[in-house]
């Protein structure tokens, strides 16, 4: 799944199977974001196989606890957007209580 | 002179010494001109502004101190809402899981036990496919290939039209699809038939379906009013349909979206003061009315930017010549997304993306568990 040079663990390739450009770009706009990167990318090698080469260079970590950390940091960020979202509709409902005749209506446009 | 700016500004004691105007403008904007967008890319790396002293890097404090959510209309079908301060990549993130990557149920298998229509059976079949189920599809389990249709993970459904000899031809709509509780009909021939044994049928239901306390008072519908086939006199259709769970992936009937798309917030900003004639002919020349003309102190008019979220891009305001391009300026604003996802049915649009977020959760949640 890594790979790597050997004794440099600062610089690695990871091959994640059955992934595409759905997680793989979201997680290099994360890498993108954390000082310790250096330089990130993916690559698809070939479109018709699920799989997604994540380059990670780092300025000192090792790239395999950067690229957890990431991880982390991107369910974090879906949580809390989860989170408002939910807030964000119930307020909305809250302020717009639901009138099953007019909703009908509405949608029709 | 920037280098100077910021340490003028850290002097100041500023922590975060902001970017010069022009540079926020190209971070934060698309700058849409007449022949081509510039500055389209979102500028990711943390130390893109490393010689000005700037940090670009996003933690997550600042993330959820600028994120916002902001619903426009709901309804059981489809909702429109603003997201402010997510890159482009996790709003496609999203968009491409709640096309492809939500399981819904479907019809895949199609038991035709007679069809005399003009509609073949695979075209028939395919039709089928497509029909929505308004069915909560995290009530069931996938089927694969090794396992046992039964109650948690098939829904059977029949259709019986006939064409009377006389009178009108008739169309078979989705309302004559009827929901088989109790699993399949049709029977299975064996070659040694043994007559105590139960008679095999193509599912193995332990239970009925409307035992179930989901289904007891709310029995599974399809989409009403959908025309499957339409038969002439005579013509008749028999067939048991099976439905099942999977992905928009694997085939597009079980995407749990119509459509869902999202655009960027439009931002119409006039550099300079358009009055007059000016003023009227640039209202007239938007059709998707943008601009608006008020009324001066002074009796003259002068045209301001009304509805900027209605602009379409048309470009039609800065077409005719150099000095319209100079005059407006049109822009989109790189991490405000207006979304709008339109539900097929069985979910509610807002539950959708509730679980489109939890997928991508997970997507993360595999790779850390390998990497582990």
């Amino acid at each position: 799944m890594e790979h790597a040079s050997f004794g440099d663990q600062r610089n690695a390739t990871f091959a994640l199977a059955e992934e595409d450009h759905t997680l793989a770009n979201a997680l290099r706009f994360t890498l993108n974001q954390d000082p310790r990167v250096i330089f990130c990318g993916y690559s698809i090698p070939h479109p018709s196989e699920a799989r997604v080469n994540v380059r990670v260079q780092t300025t000192g970590d090792p790239a395999r606890e950067v690229l957890k950390d990431t991880c982390q940091d991107l369910m974090l960020t879906c949580q809390h957007i989860r989170g408002t979202f939910d807030n964000a509709v119930k307020d909305f409902r809250m302020k717009n209580p639901p009138d099953d005749l007019t909703s009908q209506e509405m949608d029709s446009d | 002179m920037s280098d100077s700016d910021s340490e003028a500004m850290a002097d100041a004691g500023v922590e975060n010494p902001k970017l010069p105007p022009h540079l926020e403008l190209r971070r934060t904007r698309v700058l849409c001109k007449a022949d081509a967008p510039t500055s389209t890319d979102t500028v990711q790396y943390s130390g893109a502004y490393a010689s000005l002293g700037v940090d670009n890097s996003l933690r997550f404090d600042d993330f959820r101190n600028n994120f916002r959510v902001q619903v426009n209309r709901i309804s059981h079908e489809d909702m429109e809402f603003d997201m402010v301060g997510v890159d482009p990549s996790i709003a496609n993130a999203l968009r491409r899981i709640l096309l492809a990557e939500l399981p819904t149920m479907a019809i895949e298998k199609v038991l035709i036990a007679n069809n005399t229509s003009v509609v073949q059976d695979e075209v028939l079949a395919h039709r089928l496919g497509l029909i929505p189920i308004k069915v909560d599809p995290r009530l069931f389990d996938y089927l694969s290939e090794n396992d046992t249709s039964n109650e948690k993970n098939t829904i059977v459904f029949k259709l019986h039209v006939r064409c009377a000899e006389r009178g009108q031809r008739l169309t078979a709509t989705s309302n004559e699809l009827t929901w088989l509780p109790k699993g399949s009909e049709l029977l299975k021939t064996s070659e040694s038939l043994t007559s105590t044994s139960k008679p095999e049928t193509y599912t193995s239901f332990t239970c009925s379906q409307d035992s179930m306390p989901e289904f007891a008072g709310n029995p599974i519908s399809v989409y009403p009013d959908i025309i499957i086939a339409k038969l002439g006199f005579g013509q008749e259709i028999e067939l048991e349909a099976h439905a099942v769970k999977g992905v928009g992936k694997t085939h597009a009937k079980w995407s749990p979206v119509a459509t869902c798309w999202y655009r960027m917030l439009p931002e119409v900003v006039l550099t300079e003061e358009i009055e007059g004639k000016k003023a009227e002919l640039l209202k007239q020349k938007c059709p998707a009315n943008v601009f608006e003309i008020e009324d001066l102190a002074d009796g003259k008019k002068r045209a301001t930017v009304a509805r900027p979220r209605a602009c379409t891009l048309c470009r039609e305001c800065i077409r005719d010549g150099d000095d319209w391009e100079k005059r407006v300026s049109l822009r989109r604003v790189k991490d405000h997304f207006i979304f709008t996802i339109e539900s097929t049915g069985a979910l509610p649009p807002e539950v959708l993306f509730t679980e489109a977020v939890k997928i991508l959760e997970d997507k993360c949640e595999r790779v850390i568990s390998d990497l582990s």
